[in-house]
């Protein structure tokens, strides 16, 4: 009996195991795909998933279902259809979204059913093993009744659903967990561009413990944009050489697209790609090549929609790009080293920004939500479903988070960060200082967010011809400085140069307690 | 970083100055081995010095649990220790490597684990360090039972003809709890199942249905138990192809023989088992109960019908004797009616005859005889009634009133007599 990790994306969907030893594993469908297009397609008496299905947009787009995970348990009057108009059109079945294949109705739920059927089986085949639960990650914008016909779907596909956790937050714990970076205190984004829409988040980790700040979500920007940048940089030249134009036929457009995707794909790793496409248009086969640069020209309205995306969310949490820590990219189109830069223009110098062209080790952005979904599964798998509800339970997860970073003021009278801001309680942390006197006073104070500005005189290039005048840059910072003075404690006879522990304790009915401890010296007090 | 020193204003050990900002609820996600800890906090109520005891005092539970390599500690006897290495396969190769008590259930590690225990203790090189020389007699078994062991194919073999796992079934003579005797049994013959799990024996409180599973498991028991193990060693000299043939021939119609025997052996156990299960009977029992039970409510119309006949057959009878009573009764009293009526009218009779007599013949004496025989004629020619009343009239009447009577009765009678009338 095993638990996996599911991600159910509207383009593509992945699944994860974690095995004994803690590794985790994408498990790739009998077609050898470890990212499996979400996407059914029924011709005749078959049914074709994953890739095959997406194979058949071409030639049968009428009776092929993509990006249909977004209408479960929705009603059809709140859809928003547009990613459907090149596959099968969502119907009005009596209020509930459905299809029409071949003639035959069917609802959304059912589709999503076969579609995690089809993933069950991938799973079991590929393990060996009967799946007894999974963990699904969802976006953090499902309603409860999206959440509860998900449920539902699963159980009818004989899943059976152990918990629900959001998107962005099991790509930043697969993320943290690989690097085993889960203690550290850091706030980050994680931006998600996916195929047919994009969301991000600000996230914080506190000792471990995650916290979103604010989410944002934008259902018209993702890779499948950059497909139509590509299609028509594309069909642009095809008209050029041969006087056709490739959109007008909606199987030559299909065609186009399904290479272009491809070729995106490849210049993700490479400088130049080439597109090769046999018979597009009216009996013309096309052969092309495309640099990475031409693509980003081409693509340039969406990477800059992509960073003022992510910038967006950063304001929402009421926060600035200084004060996130780490950028994580996640889906497939963080692969594109233009979004990555982009986005890293927009942040600060000392903002890590994580994708596969910054560093080459980190898991594939296509696998961190199901990786992190994984993860969660092994470490519920041994609960019952009631207790796992139990402990996720609004009472439990409704935590108290403290507003302002509160540390000590140090010898060289700065700040000195104990609790960062938006840690859950209960809190306990701790410094260890040198004492820089025989009797040491310690004095906590709540934090002050100052935006600390350095002007760095550009370098002068000396061989430089027709230098202009450079303006010199100005590089800001955020840094705290005290505030309100909370406590003073003194901490005598600890000898000079002897290490002191700072510790405070936040109890989980907020109340604050401050130890100084050298040795087995030891004084307490309380606010 | 340094701490200041305590400026000289300051005096105590703490102050407390003012709160810190007020605190925002947001919701902690739910994922991640440090929410897990956080949900135990929370729930549990524990602060984080209890949590950590709690945890500190599972790690150590732990480390326990995992050092158990103690088990294959064992001693080999004297006789063991002396085994002829050229006869090891009579040898016990669990107990050679110290592991007479897992025995088949010995794990893969547990096998490599213990070998590398007796290979320390018993390796040629340390017995020869302690005096003896060419004293590797019982490591050239460890390693053969080694070599068996960890060998899937070999380990069945061997595990097929270890006897010393045969759990051995009771007595039939002996007195035994049949669960406490025939469960290990079951379980030892459990091992040579192709299909696992194996159903167990179960407790008294089994249902039907587990209990016909069980044995119908057992009756169909799918053995792989086989006896290459015991098989005479076939000489690989290429000079004497028949020989060679004729041990092969042979071992494989022992194997056979000894495979239809342990087939034979293990449904005589089952049958027996079946006989003595206290289930099996209370079961029977419990049938018949149930038999007799449904016999006696499928009959319950017949029965019903049967008492309703008696009651009418008895009821019939009742009134049939009833009305015999009754007739009888009337019978009797119109018996005595008649021969009351009967004495009535002699009385009466009586009565008239004696009125003249009485009355001395209305003074005609001499008339006596025709007067009688008048009177015999009256008797004779009145009816009842009008007897009883001529001898109403006639009591306590005087002669002559007496004499009128008579001639009014003779008159009514129209006959003629002698002196009436």
């Amino acid at each position: 009996m095993a638990s996996i990790g599911i991600a159910f994306g509207n383009s593509t969907s992945s699944i994860a195991i974690a095995n004994d030893d803690g590794k985790i594993d994408v498990i790739a469908n009998p077609d050898g795909d470890r990212f499996i297009a979400s996407a059914l397609s029924y011709v005749g008496e078959d049914e074709y998933h994953g890739a095959q299905a997406q194979a058949q947009l071409v030639r049968n787009p009428n009776s092929t279902i993509v990006n249909f995970r977004d209408y479960i348990g929705l009603p059809f009057d709140k859809i928003d259809p547009t990613y459907s108009q090149k596959s099968a059109h969502p119907i009005n079945l009596g209020g509930t979204t459905g299809y029409s294949i071949n003639d035959k109705q069917v609802t959304v739920d059912e589709i999503a059913t076969s579609h995690l059927k089809q993933i069950k089986a991938a799973a079991e085949d590929y393990i060996g093993e009967k799946i007894e639960g999974a963990v699904i990650a969802v976006p953090t914008n499902f309603s409860e009744e999206q959440k509860a016909a998900l449920k539902k779907i699963s159980s009818d596909a004989d899943i059976k659903v152990l918990q629900l956790i959001n998107e962005p937050t099991a790509a930043l714990l697969a993320h943290l967990v690989a690097k085993d970076a889960l203690n550290k205190d850091k706030l980050f984004v994680v931006a998600d561009f996916g195929g047919v829409r994009s969301d991000a988040a600000v996230i914080a980790v506190r000792g471990g413990i995650l916290t979103v700040l604010a989410t944002a979500h934008d259902y018209e920007l993702g890779g499948d944009k950059l497909d139509d940048c590509l299609v028509e940089y594309f069909a642009k030249e095809f008209q050029k050489k041969y006087k056709v134009d490739p959109t007008t036929n909606a199987r030559s457009l299909a065609k186009l697209k399904s290479a272009c995707i491809i070729t995106k794909k490849t210049l993700s790793n490479v400088q130049t790609s080439t597109i090769s496409i046999d018979s597009l248009a009216e009996g013309y086969d096309f052969h092309s090549s495309i640099n990475r640069l031409r693509f980003e020209v081409a693509g340039r309205s969406v990477f800059t929609r992509m960073s003022a995306f992510v910038e967006s969310v950063v304001a929402k949490a009421g926060l600035e790009t200084l004060d996130i820590d780490e950028v994580l990219l996640v889906g497939g189109s963080s692969n594109i080293p233009k979004v990555a830069a982009n986005i890293a223009a927009v942040f600060p110098e000392s903002t890590v920004v994580s994708s596969p062209s910054t560093d080459s080790k980190l898991c594939n952005p296509n696998e961190l939500i199901s990786r992190g979904a994984a993860l969660q599964a092994s470490i519920v798998a041994s609960f019952d479903v009631e207790e796992i509800e139990e402990s996720t339970q609004p009472v439990v997860t409704n935590t108290q988070h403290i507003a302002k970073p509160i540390g000590i003021k140090t010898g060289e009278s700065e700040f000195l960060t104990v609790v960062s801001r938006e840690t859950a309680y209960p809190i306990r942390k701790s410094v260890t200082l040198k004492a820089g006197a025989d009797d040491v006073f310690i004095e906590l104070y709540e934090g002050e967010r100052q935006v600390k500005e350095t002007i760095v005189e550009a370098e002068k290039f000396s061989d430089d011809e027709d230098s202009e005048e450079e303006e010199p840059e100005v590089v800001k910072s955020v840094h705290y400085v005290p505030g309100t003075l909370l406590a003073q404690m003194a901490l005598r006879g600890v000898g000079e140069g002897s290490s002191v522990e700072v510790i405070v304790n936040i109890n989980k009915d907020g109340k604050l307690q401050l130890v100084g401890r050298s040795g087995d010296k030891v004084v307490k007090g309380e606010i | 970083m340094s701490l200041p020193a305590v400026p000289a204003s300051f005096s105590g050990d703490f102050k407390a100055h003012s709160n810190y900002s007020a605190p925002v609820k947001r919701p902690v996600e739910p994922v991640g081995k440090y929410f897990l800890a956080h949900a135990t906090r929370t729930l549990r109520g524990h602060t984080w010095s209890e949590y950590e005891k709690l945890e500190a005092s599972k790690n150590v539970k732990s480390v326990e649990e995992s050092n158990d390599d103690d088990e294959f500690d064992e001693e080999q006897s004297e006789d063991l220790l002396e085994h002829d290495p050229r006869d090891w396969k009579t040898a016990d190769l669990y107990a050679v490597m110290g592991l007479s008590k897992l025995r088949y259930r010995a794990t893969e590690d547990q096998i490599r684990r213990a070998h590398r225990k007796q290979v320390l203790k018993h390796h040629p090189d340390k017995k020869g360090a302690a005096g003896g020389l060419d004293q590797d007699g019982f490591f050239k078994i460890i390693q053969k039972a080694y070599e068996t062991l960890l060998d899937p194919i070999k380990r069945r073999q061997y595990d097929s003809v270890d006897f010393n796992a045969d759990v051995e079934p009771p007595s039939p003579k002996e007195k035994y709890d049949f669960f406490e005797a025939w469960t290990p049994v079951f379980e030892s013959e459990a091992r040579f199942s192709n299909k696992q799990p194996v159903p167990s024996l179960g407790t008294m409180e089994s249902s039907k249905e587990e209990v016909e599973a069980f044995y119908k498991f057992w009756a169909n028991f799918d053995s792989w138990r086989t006896f290459e193990f015991l098989d005479e060693d076939v000489p690989d000299d290429t000079a004497n192809r028949d020989h060679k043939r004729y041990i092969e021939k042979k071992n494989n119609n022992a194997r056979k023989k000894r495979k239809v025997e342990d087939n034979k052996r293990l449904a005589d156990l089952v049958k027996r088992a079946n006989s003595e299960d206290p289930r099996i009977k209370k079961f029977k029992e419990e049938e018949k109960a149930e038999k007799a039970r449904k016999k006696w409510e499928r009959e319950a119309g017949a029965r019903k019908a049967a008492e309703e006949a008696r009651l009418k057959a008895e009821a019939e009878a009742k009134a049939k004797a009833e009305a015999e009573a009754k007739a009888k009764l009337e019978k009797e009293n119109a018996k005595k009616a008649k021969e009351a009526a009967k004495s009535a009218k002699k009385k009466n009779k009586r009565a008239i005859r004696a009125a003249a007599k009485d009355n001395g013949y209305f003074g005609a004496e001499d008339k006596a005889t025709l007067i009688d025989a008048d009177i015999e004629t009256l008797l004779e020619a009145l009816s009842d009634v009008s007897l009883a009343d001529v001898a109403g009239k006639l009591n306590g009447a005087d002669a002559s009133a007496a004499k009128s009577v008579l001639d009014a009765a003779a008159k009514e009678t129209g006959k003629s007599y002698n002196f009436f009338g």
